[in-house]
């Protein structure tokens, strides 16, 4: 299964997908496959300011709670309300709906050092 | 993406270089869609699709896990007992063929090197199941002893040459009836050894899911012969009995309250704090010499006299948040323990966990607070946290 080659992604299994000055961040199918069930997304509200390599909020599954990292600094423009109301979106459709959070940002180029799909998911053989 | 729970974050982050063990039954894993993981050195399914489901299932219904990575160590010889009854907090002597008991490895401290089962096949034939991660600690820390007291026997690891797998839910014996009739009748904590065709099976009825139903044990060449022809007695494809992974087997022995070593238990805890005062023969060896006495019974002792300074205890949330290992327990603005494991009970429906806590404020119905976004409460109850009806 590829990932989609229109995004960027972190060695912890975080994409990030532009579109102008909004950064649009989840998780792959990858991180979805280990954590199976998703029963809880907490992000950082709208408004919220962020640096790079902070905490953007947590996804809890019955195997772990994890720490969502955004790559890029900026402020939380918004976060997916649909996935707090039904987490089993992330599972579902990692790389769409189940989308987490979406940061404005200034400065884009952090994403230029994280992998493209090709390189992404031969790191996941 | 990173997992808050620090035992999770060390698999993650094993070096690629280590070779990696693989189960006997690894083509099966692959066939049925296993997410294949590293743990303990070895590569084993965490789930086949959905924990959750996994968990309700061996619930409901019946579960096959496979345990392989778990130590086995055939102890025999004419000073086995004798060495059983030094390194092992339960008493050895006197048990049955055909029997198992549950008992720790302590450090001269009362810390435990690691939970163990030990079965009893004669007076001079044993076999100590250990935790895989454990393995290379407790075959050291055995042969160090052995050389140290001079002892005499003979102890072979059969880890790699054979297979284990757990069997568990609330439909598995009457299953096992069918290919079967002594199995069933098997009390807990007993074993019995089956010649089928030219294999050897020990089958015990034991576990670690808080449900009824049996571990196996046979030669590894066989092992994926042997589980295809058990599945299709007992109807694997009708579905009674599916394969689940470490994943359940996790939030499973969370729910039966059943310590996991690296959580709940590690080299500076000692079984009292634990809760596991009944594996621990306090007075072995005092009305009769034979027993001898275990390494760490005189730290033990004086722990039990005073009384642990921290207890586990169950932990149970409202919400959707779920405590994890390394999380602090609050009384107040004041931190008074630590979280060894949590989850979102899949059979409660709430978050539960573990935590070790000051024995004064282990009583059942006092309100704790975990560091979870601002500090939720948590009220402790007993453990374990689900018993099967």
């Amino acid at each position: 299964m590829s990932s989609p080659a229109d995004r960027r992604y972190s060695e912890s299994h975080e994409w990030f997908l532009v579109e102008g000055d909004l950064v649009t961040i989840g998780i792959t199918t990858h991180a979805t496959d280990a954590l199976t069930d998703i029963t809880y997304v907490e992000m950082k509200s709208a408004g919220a300011t962020l640096a790079a390599g902070d905490s953007a909020g947590e996804v809890e599954s019955v195997k772990t709670t994890s720490d969502i990292y955004t790559a890029v600094a900026g402020e939380v423009a918004e976060a997916n309300t649909a996935v707090v109301d039904d987490p089993s979106l992330v599972n579902s459709d990692p790389f769409g709906e189940g989308w987490l959070v979406r940061i404005k940002t200034a400065d884009t180029t952090p994403l230029e050092s994280l992998m493209d799909a090709a390189a992404y998911d031969q790191m996941n053989g | 993406m990173v997992a808050k729970d620090p035992g999770d974050r060390y698999r993650a982050a094993m070096p690629e270089t280590t070779t990696l063990t693989r189960s006997p039954l690894h083509n099966f894993h692959v066939e049925h869609k296993a997410k294949i993981v590293e743990y303990a050195g070895w590569e084993l399914p965490l789930h086949y699709g959905s924990i959750g489901e996994e968990h309700l299932w061996t619930r409901s219904s019946g579960s096959i896990f496979d345990v392989s990575h778990m130590g086995r160590l055939r102890i025999s010889g004419r000073h086995a007992r004798r060495f059983l009854d030094r390194v092992c907090t339960r008493l050895v002597r006197g048990m049955q063929e055909g029997q198992c008991r549950y008992g720790l490895i302590c450090n001269e401290t009362g810390g435990c090197l690691d939970d163990v089962l030990v079965y009893c096949f004669s007076d001079d034939d044993y076999m100590v199941v250990c935790n895989g991660a454990n393995r290379e600690k407790i075959t050291t820390h055995f042969n160090r002893v052995k050389a140290d007291e001079s002892l005499v026997f003979k102890m072979v690891d059969e880890t790699e040459s054979t297979c284990m797998c757990a069997i568990q839910g609330p439909k598995v014996m009457e299953l096992l009836g069918k290919v079967s009739r002594e199995v069933p009748t098997l009390k807990r904590y007993r074993f019995t050894v089956k010649n089928v065709l030219v294999m050897k099976i020990i089958v015990s009825r034991t576990g670690y899911t808080g449900e009824d139903g049996v571990e196996v044990i046979l030669g590894a060449k066989f092992a994926r012969q042997a589980l295809g022809m058990l599945l299709k007695d007992i109807g694997v494809e009708g579905g009674v009995v599916r394969p689940a992974g470490l994943g359940a087997r996790d939030s499973l022995r969370m729910e039966a309250g059943m310590p996991l070593y690296g959580h709940e238990l590690d080299e500076q805890t000692d079984p009292i704090s634990a809760g596991l005062g009944f594996a621990v023969k306090l007075d072995k060896g005092e009305s009769d010499e034979q027993e001898g006495r275990f390494i760490g019974q005189d730290a033990l002792q004086r722990i039990a006299a005073n009384g642990p300074e921290r207890k586990l205890v169950g932990l149970k949330l409202d919400g959707r948040r779920s405590p994890r290992q390394g999380m602090s327990v609050f009384d107040g603005d004041r931190v008074v323990g630590t979280v060894t494991s949590g989850c979102p009970s899949p059979t409660l429906g709430h978050p539960i966990g573990m935590a070790y806590v000051p024995a004064e404020m282990a009583e059942v119905g006092t309100t704790v607070r975990i560091d979870l976004g601002g500090g939720t409460d948590a009220e402790i109850v007993k453990l374990p946290l689900y018993k099967r009806p």
